[in-house]
């Protein structure tokens, strides 16, 4: 499955951000979980995971199906506090604050922490109404504004020339790949820090996905961003560390580099190199 | 040939030929229904024909079958109907709302969608019971006189009446009465539009940072509004045709005036109060009306009878009609 890494990263990695990391000063840390398990009833999904996101990176979360990677992306914007019955023990920070607090106010987490799913999900509304949702639900009523939002959105999530022409169609109207970039550009229309995208690509065309990438790697000058996907290559190509779960539990988190090329855990490497999962 | 090829082969025709015998049956099914509305409806065409005329539809009850009309009975009903609506629709749209989108599942919400179903299957008869103790006699308990607001505005005096309690036999009764007949019916039909929401949705609108009111309030009410609306209309359609409750909670059968003396858009106009004293004037309703017909000695009354029920299946079929048109409007313009 893995050719060599180098080859992968020749592919798209200009210098200056592969080299980041290793050469300049490291970056302060964005989110940090300490002892996160996380639970659906009585079934425990995470156990104990402890690791540190650098701000203005890509992180890819790597792992078998079913090893509790989406788990814990939803746990960084509290979506999972919709499940009935679900609950958390350890700690989540964001800037060094405890998004569990008691006086955290979700919905301000939200609109702080942008989220993209794996199944495009566009509102049944215009183009224009989807972008401008976020911004509109957080009090934004001046049309200018909003128009300036939407603009801006849709030309960071690299769809603009497509949709400027029809922004009052119905956002169900477009393809699949254009989908989950609107889906993209919603989420930045609220001027979020942080992007988790859980599988963004895993439903689209090799065209969309490098649109996709690019994307993500324009996207990381401004954002902190953690990234879900089962392509290893993809990994490869747009992250800067790797983290690897393996049922429910962080195996190993480094430099996808180092990841990828000399892992430090046996099971880490058998899975890169395909050999289960 | 094999001999499992063999008996593939035979069982094949005999496999067929089922098919086409069920294809047959439910085809009968089908046309028997069909049949028996047809003859039903050509019938009460039949003895309509040449009595349901504008002398029909614009006099009031009468001892002479020439002279009866419907004018009271048609706007109690549509008075009826739309309090009937106007009570039922918030509150059923609000449990629903709340048992899909607030309520936790425990035992509690449990027990109170069990009973929803349950209440559901209820003879409307013990609506009626329930009814007559609630509204129309108030358990006896209460007793407050009618009164009569007056504002003065300066310029103007506008005079409210206040309706005394309990609220006796009159279209509030009624409409309470048909809104607790109801409302499970609508509650069950709203929660299933709800739950017919993708929770996608849901989390989309979440991850924005909208609150919960905000998700309902932009998301998943207008998803669900066209499963919403068709539950109600159906619900109301049944409401239209009760006559049990109505006859136990005492409506009148002869009257000779609308409530709130309304016969057209031009008497609101003359007298706006109307509009509020309508609600607590006596009424009676068609479905009543028409049993009354029915039971008359005089032969011409079953004419008389079978143009009301005329009147009453365009009412419905009208809003039979505008249930099938809302969804398909709007079915066409969402998908998931
Ligand atoms: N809503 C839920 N209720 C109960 N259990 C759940 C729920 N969501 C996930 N799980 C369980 O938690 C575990 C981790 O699921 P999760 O969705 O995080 O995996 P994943 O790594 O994202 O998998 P995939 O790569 O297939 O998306 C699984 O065993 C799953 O069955
Ligand atoms: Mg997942």
């Amino acid at each position: 499955m893995l050719t060599t890494f180098s080859e992968l990263v020749e592919q798209k990695q200009p210098e200056t951000a592969t080299n980041r990391e290793t050469s300049a000063k490291p970056p302060a840390t964005k989110i940090e979980t300490k002892d996160l398990s996380f639970f659906y009833g009585a079934n425990q999904a995470l156990f104990d995971v402890t690791m540190a996101i650098p701000e203005k990176s890509v992180t890819a979360f790597i792992g078998p199906s079913g090893c509790g990677k989406s788990t814990f992306l939803r746990t960084i914007n509290r979506m999972n506090d919709i499940i009935d019955g679900a609950h958390l023990t350890g700690q989540v920070l964001i800037a060094k604050e405890d998004i569990y607090a008691a006086n955290v106010d979700v919905v301000e987490l939200r609109k702080r922490v942008g989220m993209v799913f794996q199944k495009s999900t566009p509102f049944p509304k215009s183009i224009f109404d989807n972008i401008a949702y976020g911004p509109k639900i957080a009090g934004m009523r001046k049309k200018s504004m909003l128009a300036e939002i939407v603009e801006r959105s849709l030309k960071r999530a690299a769809l603009w020339d497509e949709v400027k022409d029809r922004l009052q169609d119905s956002a169900l109207a477009l393809s699949g790949g254009q989908q989950q970039r609107l889906c993209i550009a919603r989420a930045l229309a609220t001027d979020p820090e942080i992007l988790l995208m859980d599988e963004p690509a895993s439903a689209l065309d090799p065209v969309s996905t490098a649109r996709i990438e690019d994307l993500v790697f324009e996207l990381k000058q401004e954002y902190t961003i953690v990234i879900v996907t089962h392509n290893m290559q993809q990994a490869a190509r747009i992250s800067d560390r790797s983290a690897f779960f393996l049922q429910g539990r962080l195996i190993e988190v480094g430099p996808t580099k180092q990841i990828f090329t000399n892992p430090n855990e046996k099971q880490t490497e058998d899975y890169i190199t395909g050999r289960f999962g | 040939m094999s001999s499992t090829a063999k008996s593939f082969q035979e069982t094949l025709a005999a496999r067929h030929r089922k098919g086409w015998w069920f294809e047959w049956l439910c085809l009968g099914s089908t046309l028997f229904g069909i049949a028996v509305l047809v003859v039903l409806l050509s019938g009460i065409v039949w003895q309509a024909f040449g009595w349901l005329d504008w002398q029909f539809l614009s006099s009031y009850d009468s001892r002479f079958p020439e002279k009866a009309g419907i004018l009271a009975a048609l706007w109690g009903s549509v008075w009826l109907i739309l309090l009937t609506a106007l009570i039922s629709i918030p509150i059923g749209v609000g449990a629903a709302l709340y048992l899909e989108e607030y309520a936790k599942a425990n035992w509690l919400t449990r027990i109170i969608q069990v009973n929803l179903s349950n209440l559901a299957g209820v003879p409307s008869i013990v609506y009626g019971i329930l009814g007559l103790t609630a509204f129309v006699r108030m358990f006896g308990l209460i007793r407050v006189p009618p009164a009569i607001v007056v504002i003065s505005l300066g310029f103007t005096t506008v005079e409210i009446p206040l309706p005394g309690l309990p609220f006796d036999r009159t279209v509030m009764s009624g409409a309470l009465t048909l809104s607790l007949l109801i409302l499970p019916v609508v509650i069950v039909a709203s929660q299933e539009a709800l739950r017919a929401i993708p929770s996608s949705l849901r989390d989309a609108s979440y991850a924005l940072g909208a609150t919960e009111w905000q998700t309902i309030r932009h998301q998943v009410l207008p998803a669900a509004l066209p499963g919403i609306l068709t539950g109600v209309i159906l619900a109301l359609s049944r409401a239209i045709g009760e006559t049990a409750p109505l006859v136990m909670i005492g409506a009148l059968t002869y009257l000779a005036f609308t409530p709130g003396g309304i016969e057209g858009p031009g008497d609101i106009l003359a007298d706006p109060q109307s509009l509020v004293r309508a609600p607590f004037d006596s009424f009676t309703a068609l479905p009543l009306q028409i049993f009354n017909w029915v039971s008359r000695p005089e032969p011409a009354y079953q004419h008389v009878a079978a143009a009301g029920i005329l009147v009453l299946l365009v009412l419905l079929l009208t809003m039979n009609a505008t249930a099938i048109f809302i969804r398909h409007r709007f079915r066409s313009r969402t998908r998931w």
